[in-house]
């Protein structure tokens, strides 16, 4: 055990966050899975108990906290009946907030305290209270996951930055005020990339439309288009930092993809236990049968292997060295989530293949894992490259 | 205004509960606790007066060492201090007993309102709150469905079968709250961080100034003499209605003595 995830107060946070899903949230999944979105006042309730402040700094208006205390609340929700798509949809501000922190406390140090001011004011505070959504637009329609060839281009013109191009997969992007849009202010290559805010209601900034997926049915998902979208140069996060900004946060946005994973094979593990002591076939418990507890051990092995390697992981700080380490975490996390979600719907049966069953939501939403935030595949190469193979 | 609000840690409410082979209390080590689920609502009703008052809440406790851990989350949900009364001696106290402590160690801190859960999901009793009212000689304001506070008077609807009465003392009184009052906050990542720092005041039975001989198993005025766990659920009677399902049914309830 991880003795970092066991301190009361963390202890208590899972509890907190525990109790406000499966009151909160659990109840109206369903509804929410059908309606393509989440409410926004869900992201008050959450900010109002400080989950959506956790990992960021108090003098920023977060509740502070670090990665450990961001898992234990992907960890819980997950616990508590929600799922990826609540992760997804009502966290979205972890991949997108953090950029602008950090230019927001670039500025401070820099002395430019009204620049900051203006960041933390117009769109990270409003973020962190649950009042305004954002988004973070990377991905463009022809280009995947390759972020050091993107297409979207902002101009500088007087004492603006006037953007153009599309983005696609962008999730929150039909409930966002603000996207966290990255696009090419310099030369060519990783280098020439820039990280820029821009207001959804900024004229030329449009949505193409909501895209219709396979799970996460509750966080809405859109492509956008951006047809000469002028901006200030005050929401440039930072001239050609873009790429690194964005690699920054790659660490904890794969340990947070990791605990999606695993704290979903968790959930198909328990719903599982539970389902196979109760359901009788040929007049005797699921459960009884050597085949059925076999698969359960083995899902039990697969998520908890995740789990401490993730939490281990998580808990030493020198985030700038824990590239591999994260890589794999991701990949074993996903692995877990979709070995334990596949191997839940083969236990419940038909019940499993129904539409509505929760078991059912996790073997769709589980799915993406292995797809974004870094494809399986990339993430393998890169596991290769970093070990010198 | 001061309140206190008397928390009781006990073993989690959905788990199954035995009782220890040694002494026929209740085996606390081998079960989850939790703080008594009613006594959240009297947290938090004793939160809402003070936030309107201005007021200070302390969480008080009795009960082993790891109650400690109900007093927190009390201080997590908002409190501003906690008294834990812990003693070896103290185990096995019944009602009687755990009200003579509290009464004592309360008695003299300067309370304007002393705030209970209706009962305790383990002993279930209720009683509690009565006799360290009766004990502080304060009115007791018990199963309030609502608290009102204005000025030196203390109002509550209590809670009946048939409705509420209006009930009304003099503060400090002894007020109990049942679930229906309120909706217990969660503690937010801010209170559980800032309950990291708030005081929690160490009481042994020494300093009450209750004699050992008065408290725990040995003083109780009952005793578990034997317990034995519920037989296992019997295959119900199944009755097949081909005309006569009704009377039968009634006869078997007859039987059962149900109607």
């Amino acid at each position: 055990m991880n003795q970092a995830f066991e301190t009361p107060e963390r202890v208590a946070l899972a509890e907190t966050v525990r109790k406000f899903t499966a009151e909160q949230i659990a109840p109206y999944l369903s509804e929410w899975e059908s309606a393509g979105d989440i409410p926004l006042e869900l992201h008050k309730s959450a900010a109002a108990l400080g989950i959506l402040g956790i990992g960021f700094p108090e003098a920023v208006g977060g509740s502070g906290g670090d990665t450990v205390d961001s898992l234990i609340v992907v960890e819980s929700i997950l616990a508590g009946g929600g799922s990826g798509g609540i992760v997804a949809g009502l966290l979205t501000h972890g991949i997108a907030t953090p950029h602008v922190v950090d230019e927001l406390e670039r500025r401070r140090a820099a002395g430019d305290h009204a620049g900051a001011d203006l960041l933390e004011n117009e769109f990270v505070a409003p973020v962190l209270a649950g009042e305004k959504i954002c988004a973070l637009g990377v991905t463009e329609p022809d280009g995947g996951s390759d972020v050091a060839r993107l297409r979207t281009s902002a101009v500088l013109d007087g004492d603006d930055y006037v953007v153009s191009g599309a983005k696609t997969y962008i999730t929150s992007a039909a409930r966002a005020d603000y996207i966290v849009v990255a696009a090419r202010t310099g030369g060519p290559g990783a280098e020439g990339i820039s990280l820029i805010v821009v207001p959804t209601d900024t004229p030329g900034f449009g949505i193409v439309r909501k895209l219709d997926k396979m799970g996460w049915r509750c966080s809405d998902t859109a492509e956008i288009v951006l047809d000469n979208v002028r901006v200030p140069s005050s929401y440039v996060l930072g001239a050609e930092q873009g790429f690194a900004s964005l690699a920054r946060h790659f660490v904890a946005e794969r340990l947070t993809l990791a605990a999606t994973g695993y704290a979903t094979g968790q959930r198909c593990l328990d719903l599982t236990q539970e389902w196979t002591q109760q359901r009788e076939t040929f007049g005797r418990p699921l459960a009884s049968r050597q085949v059925v507890r076999h698969t359960l051990a083995e899902m039990h092995r697969q998520v908890d292997v995740a789990r401490v390697y993730t939490r281990t992981v998580a808990a030493t700080t020198d985030h700038e060295n824990s590239t591999l380490a994260a890589v794999m975490a991701k990949q074993t996390g996903v692995a877990a989530g979709e070995y334990s979600a596949d191997r839940a719907v083969q236990l419940f049966g038909g019940a499993g293949y129904m539409t509505g069953t929760e078991v059912e939501m996790h073997f769709r939403d589980v799915r993406v894992l292995g797809i974004g935030g870094g494809a399986t595949e990339v993430m393998t190469d890169l596991a290769t490259r970093l070990l010198g193979l | 205004m001061k309140i206190a609000v008397c928390v009781k840690q006990v073993p989690d409410t959905w788990a199954e509960k035995k009782l220890s082979d040694s002494d026929n209390t209740l085996d606390r080590a081998s079960v989850e606790a939790v703080m008594n689920e009613l006594d959240e609502y009297a947290v938090e009703e004793a939160l809402l007066i003070s936030e309107a008052n201005d007021g200070e809440v302390v969480a008080v406790s009795m009960g082993p060492e790891r109650a400690e851990e109900t007093v927190r989350k009390a201080l997590q949900m908002g409190a501003d201090s906690g008294i834990h009364i812990h003693d070896e001696s103290l185990k096995g106290s019944d009602a009687l007993a755990t009200s003579l402590v509290l009464a004592e160690v309360l008695k003299d801190r300067g309370f304007d309102l002393i705030i209970f859960g209706s009962e305790s999901t383990d002993a279930r009793m209720s009683v509690v709150p009565a006799m360290v009212a009766e004990r502080l000689g304060r009115p007791q304001l018990t199963f309030a469905n609502k608290v009102d506070v204005d000025g030196g008077t203390v109002k509550i609807q209590r809670l009946t079968d048939y409705g509420y009465d209006e009930v009304e003392g003099a503060s400090p009184a002894v007020v109990s709250v049942v679930e229906k009052i309120n909706e217990p906050r969660y503690p937010s990542f801010k209170g559980i961080m800032a309950a990291k720092k708030k005081p929690i005041e160490t009481v042994a039975l020494a300093e009450s100034g209750i004699d050992a001989g008065q408290v725990g198993l040995g003083a109780a005025w009952s005793e578990v003499a034997s317990a034995a766990p519920r037989p296992p659920k019997a295959a119900g009677v199944k009755i097949d209605d081909e005309g006569a399902g009704g009377s039968k049914i009634a006869e078997f309830l007859s039987e059962q003595k149900f109607i």
